[in-house]
């Protein structure tokens, strides 16, 4: 059932209720912890299995193709920025640990808030510019393109 | 019912689902809309939501002017190409000059690009692709959403658009369901951005049983893009365009890096390069216009990815499969192995679950590859989804009607999978769709285009009482049998998913039937669509989650009928390997070398087709 949850160690915190993108990580009511209610709309996505503080969500692939006897586990730290994999085989001949990075700066600190930014002039409104425009397209002093800048038109027909 | 109704009033601009298309536009709103009223309406948790929720791999849409690598009409060509001449290529050149500007700022805000060492440049997939370390994707653009919007109504199903009673086809907003508290919640709005998912889950899949959830394309893409904005009238585009993916068996793993960047490529069963057997038959069928394996050879326009499908198709029919990628000699490389594994942790992690479970090591065998059921999108290799128009400075009249991306439907705009005949536009390209469509809301807002905005209770309450419908239904027919499922005056959510997806399949070119149909089985498919629609008026939902499910098979419905009247309407085979017209197995440039239009009428459910002119980039 792709994802399930081992039950000594949820505790019932319902994070994977809250990041599941397919509503199929709900609490059951009798045993107040977490289960996958759907497994057939289940993506293998491991957002619940990274979301879980307890490690208590592991993936063991659809049952209609895949074997049982093997593990894909992940952990992923928002504060270092990595992710970290390990994959072992069902015949137990391979055993990976791969390591990525997530992202390069602190956490969210680098987007910016466009509200503080200085209000658009009425040339920039009227015109085909987005926000950071047209500098961000080349990082260089360059303008947008367009039909006329680039020798094109449009034009009805068939052409291939 | 208990159920409160939380109506949430003045509005600006409000977007309807915030997956990479949402979250652009929720993010770019706020820079032309300072004081203005920006809320996002999500079905899931916009940290992991839509397509990219579990992370990418690849940018796919990367032109690198800047390194001097490409031009926006490059990439038009591209895509005109791959889609076998059938775009937008107004809406194209309008997001590919500004794609690279979204990329950069990714960068800035922390996305892991990689780069090429030797060369300074974004590290190269293939001509398009960049690759990344992308596990983080979603959340990152979400955080910069959150920034820019008011509020963020995570966990709300959008249903229906609200409609202005005081002027005719111009959009107020929109309701849903929270699928938590089952809370009824109304938006007021002056402008709404679609940017709500394409569909997966309307042709019956290969697979048998929990395998379905290992679709291609995320199982929660429930065609809301389009269930949304037919529901409210608009006019579609090229929704007989559905996608076919050559993929890895069973897991549906990517194929791009391992083709683009690790180089492997495909053979028969019997070791054989087999894709060339099929092109002059092929070729006779399209044309040498769209089909020169020459000219392709001697430069970089691509061979149609649906033309590549056919042959794969056809080889295996032909008694030669399994198709197997040739990985065995890649994969001696220690680094293009690791790249091969992280591209499906980054991006596909279930292929990497199956092939431990499997014990397939690419190393040492090369695994298998298959097509899959179809999709219905518009940012990949395939462009359904809204008429939308174009900017003002590029689009020929019969495309423009005063917003960039608005639709037929004043002040309804669309994004990403939601707006029609822009393929290839990938993560990057949505995000940036969503930043070209907040612009254009804020202009029309500032227009006083919004002015005078009436929606009456009763529209709200009967919003309401049709969206518990489901709900009351198993309430008042549940205790008529003693337990189980069936029921004779109801069928519960799957058993309706199980009904559209049959039908789907016999009748419109599913994966059984090999991508075949005509115009005999188009109507009777649509006969049984019309019934199954009467059915679900009859659905029943035990509970809240069950009533997400009931409207997400709802807007699979709509879609799916729209798939099914534009097949009908466009009388050729132009997309071979996506699907066939046996009963018209040509490409007809003479009649067809046209985009499709539809509009359903929300009152009665009826059809209008139309063609509309496909205008083409050419040298001034």
């Amino acid at each position: 059932m792709p994802t399930f949850v081992y039950m000594t160690r949820c505790d019932g915190c319902g994070q994977c209720v809250d990041i599941c993108p397919s509503d199929i990580m709900h609490i059951d009511d009798v045993v107040r912890r977490a289960y996958n209610i759907e497994p057939n709309m289940c993506w293998e996505c491991y957002s619940c299995v990274k979301a879980c503080p307890h490690n208590a969500i592991d993936v063991r692939g659809y049952a209609d193709f895949a074997p049982l006897g093997h593990s894909v586990r992940v952990r992923r730290d928002e504060e270092k920025g990595v992710i970290a994999w390990r994959i072992i085989f069902r015949n137990g001949e391979k055993d990976m640990n791969l390591l990525a990075p997530i992202t390069t700066k602190p956490w969210g600190q680098e987007i910016p808030q466009l509200a503080d930014q200085s209000e658009p002039s009425q040339e920039m409104r009227d015109s085909q510019l987005l926000f950071n425009e047209p500098k961000y397209i080349r990082l260089d002093d360059g303008d947008l393109h367009t039909l006329e800048s680039n020798g094109l038109k449009m034009k009805d027909g068939v052409y291939y | 019912m208990a159920y409160q109704t939380i109506i949430e009033d003045g509005i600006d601009i409000l977007v309807a689902g915030a997956g990479l298309g949402g979250t652009g536009a929720a993010f770019e709103a706020r820079y032309w809309g300072k004081n203005k009223k920006i809320v996002i309406a999500e079905k899931a948790n916009i940290d992991r939501s839509g397509a990219v929720a579990q992370g990418l791999y690849a940018i796919n849409c990367y032109m690198g002017t800047r390194f001097g690598e490409n031009n926006p009409e490059d990439h038009v060509r591209y895509a005109r190409i791959d889609l076998m001449g059938m775009v937008r290529e107004d809406l194209l050149f309008d997001m590919a000059r500004h794609v690279d500007s979204t990329v950069h700022q990714f960068e800035e805000w922390g996305l892991p690009l990689m780069r090429n060492p030797k060369t300074g440049a974004y590290q190269r997939e293939g001509r398009w692709q960049i690759m990344i370390h992308g596990e983080s994707y979603k959340p990152i653009v979400a955080e910069a959403a959150k920034k820019s919007a008011d509020k963020v109504f995570n966990r709300i199903c959008v249903t229906h658009l609200l409609m202005d009673e005081g002027k005719a086809n111009r959009v107020a907003g929109a309701v849903g369901f929270n699928v938590r508290t089952g809370n009824y919640h109304v938006f007021k709005s002056k402008a709404v951005i679609v940017a709500a998912g394409g569909a997966s889950n309307i042709y019956k899949p290969r697979s048998v049983g929990e395998g379905a959830g290992r679709v291609w394309y995320a199982p929660w893409s429930s065609g809301s893009a389009y269930g949304l904005l037919i529901g409210a009238g608009a006019k579609m585009t090229q929704m007989e365009n559905r996608i076919v993916l050559a993929r890895f068996k069973d897991g549906y793993g990517p194929v791009g890096a391992y083709f683009l960047h690790l180089k492997t490529y495909t053979q028969n069963c019997n070791g054989e390069e087999y894709e060339s057997n099929w092109w002059p038959q092929l070729q006779e069928m399209v044309g040498k216009e769209y089909l020169d394996p020459e000219a392709s050879h001697r430069t970089h326009r691509p061979i149609p990815t649906c033309l590549r499908n056919h042959a794969l198709i056809n080889e295996v029919n032909a008694g030669r499969g399994p198709i197997h990628m040739v990985t065995m000699e890649a994969f001696q490389d220690p680094h293009l192995e690791e790249i091969g594994w992280h591209n499906f942790l980054g991006m596909t992690v279930g292929q990497a679950v199956l092939w431990a479970a499997t014990d397939v090591d690419p190393k040492n065998e090369n695994p298998e590859l298959t097509t899959s059921e179809p999709y219905v999108m518009g940012s990949h290799a395939t462009g359904c989804g809204a008429w939308c128009s174009g900017p003002e400075d590029i689009s020929p009249p019969e495309y423009f009607w005063g917003y960039n991306r608005m639709t037929t439907v004043e002040g309804l705009f669309g994004a990403g999978d939601a707006a029609g005949g822009t393929p290839h536009a990938f993560s990057s390209g949505s995000f940036t769709e969503g930043r070209l469509a907040a612009k254009a809301a804020c202009k029309y807002i500032d227009d006083g285009k919004a002015e005078g905005i009436r929606v009456s209770d009763e529209q709200i309450n009967r919003r309401r009482e049709e969206i518990y419908k489901p709900m009351e239904h198993y309430r008042v027919y549940r205790n008529e049998i003693t337990a189980g499922s069936v029921n004779p005056n109801y069928i519960n959510p799957r058993q309706g998913l199980d009904r559209l997806q049959k039908l789907m399949d016999e009748y419109c070119g599913g994966v059984t039937v090999s991508y075949m149909t005509n115009e005999k089985l188009l109507n009777i498919g649509l006969k049984k669509m019309k019934i199954l629609e009467e059915d679900l008026e009859k659905i029943a939902a035990e509970n809240i989650h069950e009533l997400l499910r009931a409207w997400e098979l709802k807007h699979r419905h709509l879609t799916s009928e729209a798939v099914m009247q534009h097949t009908l309407f466009r009388k050729e085979t132009r997309w071979p390997g996506y699907y066939y017209r046996g009963d018209a197995m040509k490409v007809d440039d003479e009649n067809w070398h046209v985009l499709t239009v539809s509009r359903r009428d929300p009152e009665t459910g009826e059809y209008t087709m139309e063609k509309a002119p496909c205008y083409h980039l050419v040298e001034a």
